[in-house]
């Protein structure tokens, strides 16, 4: 019996994929382990759910799919996942080359039962090929806990820095910590941050100015001053013409 | 043999109603008598005060024309190409005649003859519909084009096979209704694929708003919630094929598909005087942005707006209040 979870922002397509598998039943036992209308209520529900495999919409509201996909890396007994999709060219193309399942819809019972099949084998998809597969930026980032995952929304974000073999990750309210790499999130989120240090990246709309230290003769150090938060964040030498310069071109 | 007509534009004579028309062939003729008078002139004051002269003449006549045109174009317009067409310039010719015999009862001035009015009116009129015809011919590639334009950006993949997958659902439990929404879309796709060049009427526009919505309203359930003002629609008003729909449907994929809650959609037409006014307005959102797809479909109802109304007819978009607006004014024809 492969426990089952449906996410689709669309209840028709939900009850057509319900049906299907009791069409398939005989073939590949199935329960349907939950349901959830988008990315984010998925999130709520899974953990708890135990589901095995995971029948994914792409589109849908909040967060989509594919963000919704990178957020269960971090969790215990990930789900495997089934994409499933009406029409994306740029995701479908995503996935055949980073070897993702996916099914189109309207979906077949043939087609369903093989994917099944296949996943129930599988296991979770491989947090690099997903990261592949995205073609925009998370909106959250998340930190998995034994059965729950928390998001902190990207835009809430003051900071992002790196220490020992975490990342930790400031917003005005509190602070977590991720297992990520410093480089892939500024290459991820190379828009909306900008280092500062070798260790930290800042967002963008949360400076509010730069504090010069170092009196006299010394030579200058600059600090950065937050919007809303005290501490002050060292600029390295070697970021603060590029610091200075973007922030020079804000309008 | 309609299968060879496709792809060509017919031949249409300008409509003498429109203002853009008029104001073409105000502007048309008196550009060419003031050409006429400066060549026919040895210096450029003597040429002025020949032009005033000569528009104390013409500008009556010209306005007569318009006039008489205006009020011929309904029947005009119902004749094949080349009638039409001679019949406006004969009409332009006796016309032109009898204001000259009359002037010269008259005038105290020198009158031109009879015969230099009538020919020059003539040939005026010819080089002014060869005008409007070139300027039509100009337009028909854009209009295939945008037409082409029009099916691939109306048949969106991602709403048929989710209205398929929908109805698929429905199969089983509710047959009937099953059976409904397949006949909403197969009326769907047949105007979609229909002849894009012919006015269709608001009535039946409207009908097509309204499967639309009920196919959308399968796929969406609560969270699509459209409100309909229709009560001062003019049905017989005459439009474009094609234009309130796409709206429609911009309004559903950006407005409420991207959002978690309910989406409510508003569809307003009403007649305001000579105008006919359609407002569809929807939830602006932040996350999905009416980005470039919605860009490309307003530009192509603009475009095919400006085809069949020339100037008169406007498209206007407007985010205030969370709330994201199209709104389309054009004048009110009726068959």
């Amino acid at each position: 019996m492969i426990r089952v979870f449906l996410a689709d922002d669309e209840s028709p397509a939900r009850e057509r994929l319900k049906e299907l598998l009791q069409d398939i039943a005989a073939e590949v036992p199935t329960a349907v382990a939950g349901e959830a209308r988008n990315g984010v209520e998925a999130l709520e529900r899974l953990p708890a759910s135990g589901a095995q495999v995971l029948l994914l919409d792409i589109r849908m509201p909040g967060m989509d799919g594919l963000e919704l996909a990178r957020h269960l890396g971090g969790l215990e007994n990930a789900p495997a996942v089934i994409f499933v999709t009406a029409h994306d060219k740029h995701a479908l193309e995503a996935f055949e080359l980073n070897a993702l399942d996916y099914l189109l819809k309207p979906v077949r019972a043939s087609r369903l039962a093989a994917a099944l099949k296949k996943a129930a084998t599988a296991g979770p998809p491989r947090r690099e090929s997903l990261a592949r597969a995205a073609d925009a930026p998370r909106e959250y980032l998340s930190v998995a806990e034994r059965h729950r995952i928390v998001l902190v929304p990207v835009r809430d974000i003051l900071f992002l820095r790196a220490e020992q073999k975490y990342v930790t990750v400031r917003t005005r309210e509190r602070e977590h910590l991720i297992e990520e790499s410093l480089i892939a999130l500024e290459r991820e989120f190379s828009e909306p941050f900008v280092r500062i240090h070798r260790n930290c990246l800042v967002a963008r709309s949360a400076i509010r100015g730069f504090e010069r230290t170092g009196a006299g003769e010394e030579e200058a150090r600059w600090q950065v001053v937050l919007d809303g938060y005290a501490e002050r964040l060292p600029v390295s030498r070697r970021q603060w013409p590029a610091v200075r310069e973007l922030i020079a071109d804000r309008p | 043999m309609p299968s060879i007509r496709q792809n060509t534009y017919p031949d249409l004579l300008p409509d003498f109603r429109n203002l853009a028309v008029m104001a073409r062939v105000l502007v048309g003729v008196n550009a060419l008598a003031l050409a006429g008078t400066f060549y026919a002139a040895p210096a450029v004051a003597p040429a002025v005060d020949r032009f005033i002269h000569a528009a104390a003449f013409l500008e009556p006549l010209l306005l007569i024309e318009l006039m008489v045109l205006f009020a011929a174009s309904g029947l005009i317009a119902r004749l094949p190409y080349w009638i039409g067409g001679a019949i406006v310039i004969v009409l332009a010719g006796v016309l032109a005649g009898a204001y000259n015999a009359m002037v010269r009862t008259v005038a105290t001035e020198a009158v031109p003859s009879l015969s230099r009015t009538v020919v020059i009116t003539l040939l005026v009129a010819t080089a002014l519909l060869a005008y409007f015809r070139l300027h039509t011919k100009a337009f028909s590639p854009a209009l295939a084009e945008a037409r082409l334009q029009a099916l691939q950006a109306r048949i969106r993949p991602h709403f048929l096979f989710n209205s398929l997958n929908a109805v698929l659902a429905l199969i089983r439990r509710d047959p009937k209704r099953a059976e409904r929404a397949l006949e909403d879309i197969a009326d769907l796709f047949r105007t979609l694929m229909s002849d894009a060049r012919q006015f269709v009427r608001l009535a039946d526009e409207i009908a097509l708003l309204e499967r639309y919505a009920d196919i959308e309203q399968l796929r969406l359930g609560d969270r699509l919630r459209v409100s309909w003002e229709l009560d001062a629609a003019p049905s017989d008003a005459l439009l474009p094929p094609m234009v309130l729909q796409p709206l429609l449907e911009n309004a559903v994929y950006h407005g409420v598909e991207p959002g978690t809650g309910v989406g409510d959609v508003l569809v307003r037409i009403e007649r305001r005087g000579d105008r006919v006014h359609a407002t569809i307005e929807n939830p602006h959102l932040e996350t999905g942005g009416q980005r470039s797809g919605n860009r490309m479909a307003l530009e192509n109802i603009r475009e095919r707006l400006a085809l069949f109304f020339d100037a008169e007819a406007r498209l206007e978009t407007r985010i205030a209040n969370g709330r994201y607006r199209v709104e389309i004014e054009v004048p009110y024809r009726r068959t």
